[in-house]
């Protein structure tokens, strides 16, 4: 709540974003009390790392301070106050937290919670629910992050000139020198950190984690890696037209899985016709579909960045023509 | 395959989007989405048939049982919508390619089209689905390509209108989404079937009331009703032209259709409209928004903007047959569903041609353009008859619907405006018409020809079903009538 308030108060647009990163800790160290671990692993990866960069991506091309705005919407604050009223409203029937009578408890999830090992074969219940029971749901979620990609591909992709790489390198590669000591640590810890990403990915079944979470530590550690080298270098390793590739592989792969299923007489997404075993089909399609998350959340974080951190490059290259004609 | 229908209908569209992404030439591109949209237009044909002989269609996704699986379900209403969706959907992108030429720059065209076809997936999926929660993961895939195509637009005010729609989009996608999560912790399930039959029992609780409250503001943001449309006529406006006229024939719709699927088939037509005074609320609404939105559509420069108001219009007198709760009311709003569709379609197609011939929709633009371009403005014309319910079109199908639902309710007054309200769209089609045909055309636009054939065809396919439907409405009419009659009749 303090953080919260202070971010609506606060003018330097740089501390703002910091102060979210906070945020989004708080209220992953708040869903792991709640018992979510999943969720709170996902919201520190992305909430509290991946966004965080962005904006401050973003701040470097806009500049880091808020317009001075006297201008106070009166009527907002009403529809808030209403809106934050009824939510209030409602709560006050609501089942106390953690009853054990509560309608959550009773209904649907106790099959989850007795038979899913039986059913699914995954000790964690979590996976067996994202990637079984509701797998389109999650197909669904996986196409969402696709068209964001897709959305800011459109809408910042910059066509690049080939001359203009030769001066961006250059001026790169004087900007990057400086930070040698992070550049060595982060060149110690990259393998790592992808190592980790692939170990949330295919753990997934038993402990917390899964393609989102894996995904999204794998692109952390390219963007750290662009961060420090280029966004040049990095785009010697990967080029554009390939990460998009991936993105569509991992939604085709996802979606294939279910195509599979459908013409072996099952219904869609339904694993237990891929293999003899129902179990082994079981497990074999929640590996298939966890690599689908895993590939298209990886490149469309890395999409976003580069196309984020590419429109900064191109700023700043328009910019400095600019500054010295004045002088 | 056939027992696979429901699944395909989403799902084709969906695998096609990476596709295309793969294939590269726009052209190719262009070709297989037009395949991929056509199958989908197929499918909801097979769909529709198999549930008028049959009954409800369920799919269980997953092979999983359905409170604790997703489960597709099609019932009339649902089979009707993507009936509607997905023929549009394929009439608008055979227009697509040529038009996009001029106002979209070539190396967004395949994004474009990837784009597009992920919001037609979106919307065929919040429709086919059974399960609330699933309408929300579709909702996203909707919302997010729509601001990403209206930013597409030429002009920098898209981007704008874009941010604008954004805004308010994701407020009214939370709102949904609060609200589906206080329905599950009352009930502990998201089936909405599962919903519809465990609501009543904790109906009385205040957690209920806010949880309806919240989707039922939420979806009336994303329907653009009458005080909280203030986004549409920008996203339309600014919007490529190809955009506005798929959305100003589908997207609103579909949001008609989660209210109505919320409010008749979840919550129950007993707690919706006696427990809360929606009805009254509404009917109020949507006649203040076919004035209001009428009468801002008189005094517009903007070709585009104009029609952009009167579709909120349009919106009001479906609120209105809405608002009725009566089956000949609710059928009178499924067919103007329908109808809008085609007339909206036609009308927003000829003017992307328009846009094409002389590169803007500005009012004195289109002087004299009636003698250049006869068969795309003689196709504004008749969308526009329809607009106003002149008979022999679809328009005075609905209207006709309406007014008979209003008088069997007793409503004389609300049906003496709502004949008010048509006069306003006799104006503001009058403009055009006078400008069109009555005034000589500008200098620069005098070597304006009449538009590619590739735009024609389109056009005047919706053209031709704006008059077949006006004149033959037996199926138009008896789906309509089936599907209402089958939300009255119980659960879904």
């Amino acid at each position: 709540m303090v953080v919260a308030f202070a971010i609506i108060r606060m003018k330097d647009l740089f501390a703002v974003v910091m102060l979210l990163g906070i945020y989004g800790l708080l209220s992953a160290s708040f869903f792991v009390a709640m018992d979510a671990v999943d969720v709170a692993f996902t919201e520190a990866a992305v909430g509290a790392g991946i966004s965080t960069l962005l904006m401050l991506v973003v701040i470097a091309i806009t500049g880091r301070k808020e317009k001075a705005n006297r201008h106070k919407p009166l009527p907002a604050l009403l529809i808030v106050l209403i809106t934050g009223g009824l939510l209030v409203y409602g709560t006050l029937d609501m089942p106390h937290f953690g009853a054990a009578d509560a309608p959550i408890h009773n209904h649907v999830a106790p099959r989850y919670i007795d038979d899913s090992m039986a059913e699914v074969g995954v000790p964690n219940i979590v996976t067996s629910v994202l990637a079984s029971y509701r797998a389109f749901d999650t197909f669904g979620e996986v196409v969402v992050i696709f068209t964001a990609g897709i959305g800011v591909l459109t809408l910042l992709s910059v066509a690049r000139r080939k001359e203009d790489d030769e001066e961006a390198t250059a001026i790169n590669d004087s900007m990057h020198e400086q930070h040698l000591v992070i550049r060595i640590v982060a060149k110690i810890l990259i393998p790592f950190i992808l190592l980790f990403a692939l170990y949330v990915q295919f753990h997934g079944d038993f402990g917390p984690g899964g393609g989102f979470q894996a995904g999204v530590i794998f692109a952390a550690a390219i963007i750290l890696y662009t961060m420090l080298f280029g966004l040049n270098t990095a785009r010697k390793v990967i080029n554009q037209t390939f990460i998009q590739l991936i993105a569509a592989i991992g939604v085709l792969l996802y979606g294939s899985v279910g195509i599979v299923s459908l013409m072996n007489g099952g219904n869609f997404f339904d694993y237990n016709v891929l293999a003899s075993d129902p179990i082994a089909g079981q497990h074999l399609g929640i590996l298939l579909i966890e690599w689908g998350v895993g590939c298209t959340v990886a490149s469309i974080m890395i999409v976003i960045f580069f196309n984020f951190a590419g429109r900064r490059e191109l700023y700043q290259h328009n910019q400095v023509p600019q500054n010295q004609e004045p002088s | 395959m056939i027992a696979h229908l429901p699944i395909l209908q989403v799902i084709l569209p969906l695998m096609a989007a990476p596709l295309c992404l793969m294939l590269k030439r726009p052209q190719l591109v262009w070709v297989f989405a037009l395949i991929a949209s056509g199958l989908a237009f197929v499918v909801s044909v097979l769909l529709l048939q198999q549930v008028m002989t049959t009954g409800v269609i369920s799919y269980e996704l997953g092979g999983w049982q359905a409170p604790w699986g997703i489960e597709y379900r099609i019932d009339k209403l649902n089979a009707f919508l993507l009936l509607i969706i997905s023929g549009i959907s394929t009439i608008v992108l055979v227009a697509a390619q040529t038009s996009i030429e001029k106002e979209i720059p070539k190396d967004k065209h395949v994004y474009f089209y990837v784009l597009y076809l992920l919001s037609l997936t979106g919307m065929l999926g919040i429709v086919a689905t059974g399960d609330a929660f699933n309408v929300f993961v579709f909702l996203e895939v909707s919302s997010l390509s729509a601001y990403a195509l209206i930013a597409m637009g030429q002009k920098r005010q898209a981007l704008w209108a874009s941010y604008q729609y954004l805004i308010m989009g994701t407020i009214g996608a939370t709102f949904i989404l609060i609200g589906i999560g206080l329905m599950y912790q009352m009930t502990g399930t998201l089936n909405m079937y599962d919903l519809s039959q465990r609501l009543p029992e904790v109906a009385q609780t205040r957690t209920v009331f806010a949880a309806f409250a919240f989707v039922v503001v939420g979806v009336c943001l994303k329907l653009a009703m009458f005080p909280l449309h203030l986004w549409l006529p920008n996203a339309y406006t600014y919007a490529p032209s190809i955009v506005t006229a798929f959305f100003a024939a589908t997207a609103t719709k579909v949001a008609v259709y989660l209210l109505i699927r919320f409010t008749f088939s979840v919550f129950g037509v007993s707690f919706s409209f006696t427990t809360i005074p929606l009805e009254t609320l509404f009917m109020a609404l949507g006649l203040v928004g076919i004035f209001v939105a009428s009468t801002s559509a008189i005094f517009q420069s903007n070709v585009k903007r104009l029609f952009a108001f009167s579709s909120i219009a349009q919106i009001g007198y479906m609120i209105v047959g809405f608002s009725l709760t009566t089956v000949t009311g609710l059928t009178a709003t499924l067919l103007h569903l329908f109808n809008h569709a085609l007339m909206k379609g036609a009308i927003f197609l000829a003017l992307a041609a328009v846009i094409y011939r002389v590169g803007s929709v500005e009012l004195t633009n289109l002087r004299g353009l009636g003698r250049q371009m006869p068969l795309t403005m003689a196709a504004i014309v008749i969308g526009g008859l329809s607009l106003i319910g002149v008979p022999l079109t679809v328009g005075f199908v609905s209207k006709w619907y309406l007014l008979i639902a209003l008088i069997e309710e007793g409503l004389w007054p609300v049906a003496v405006l709502i004949l008010l309200g048509s006069m306003l769209a006799v104006v503001y089609v009058w403009r055009i018409v006078e400008v069109a045909y009555f005034k000589e055309p500008l200098d620069k636009n005098v070597i304006v020809k009449e538009a590619p054939l590739s735009f024609l065809i389109p056009i005047w396919a919706l053209v031709i079903a704006n008059i077949y439907f006006g004149i033959d409405t037996r199926l138009s009419v008896q789906v309509a009538e089936a599907a209402a009659q089958s939300l009255f009749g119980g659960a879904l």
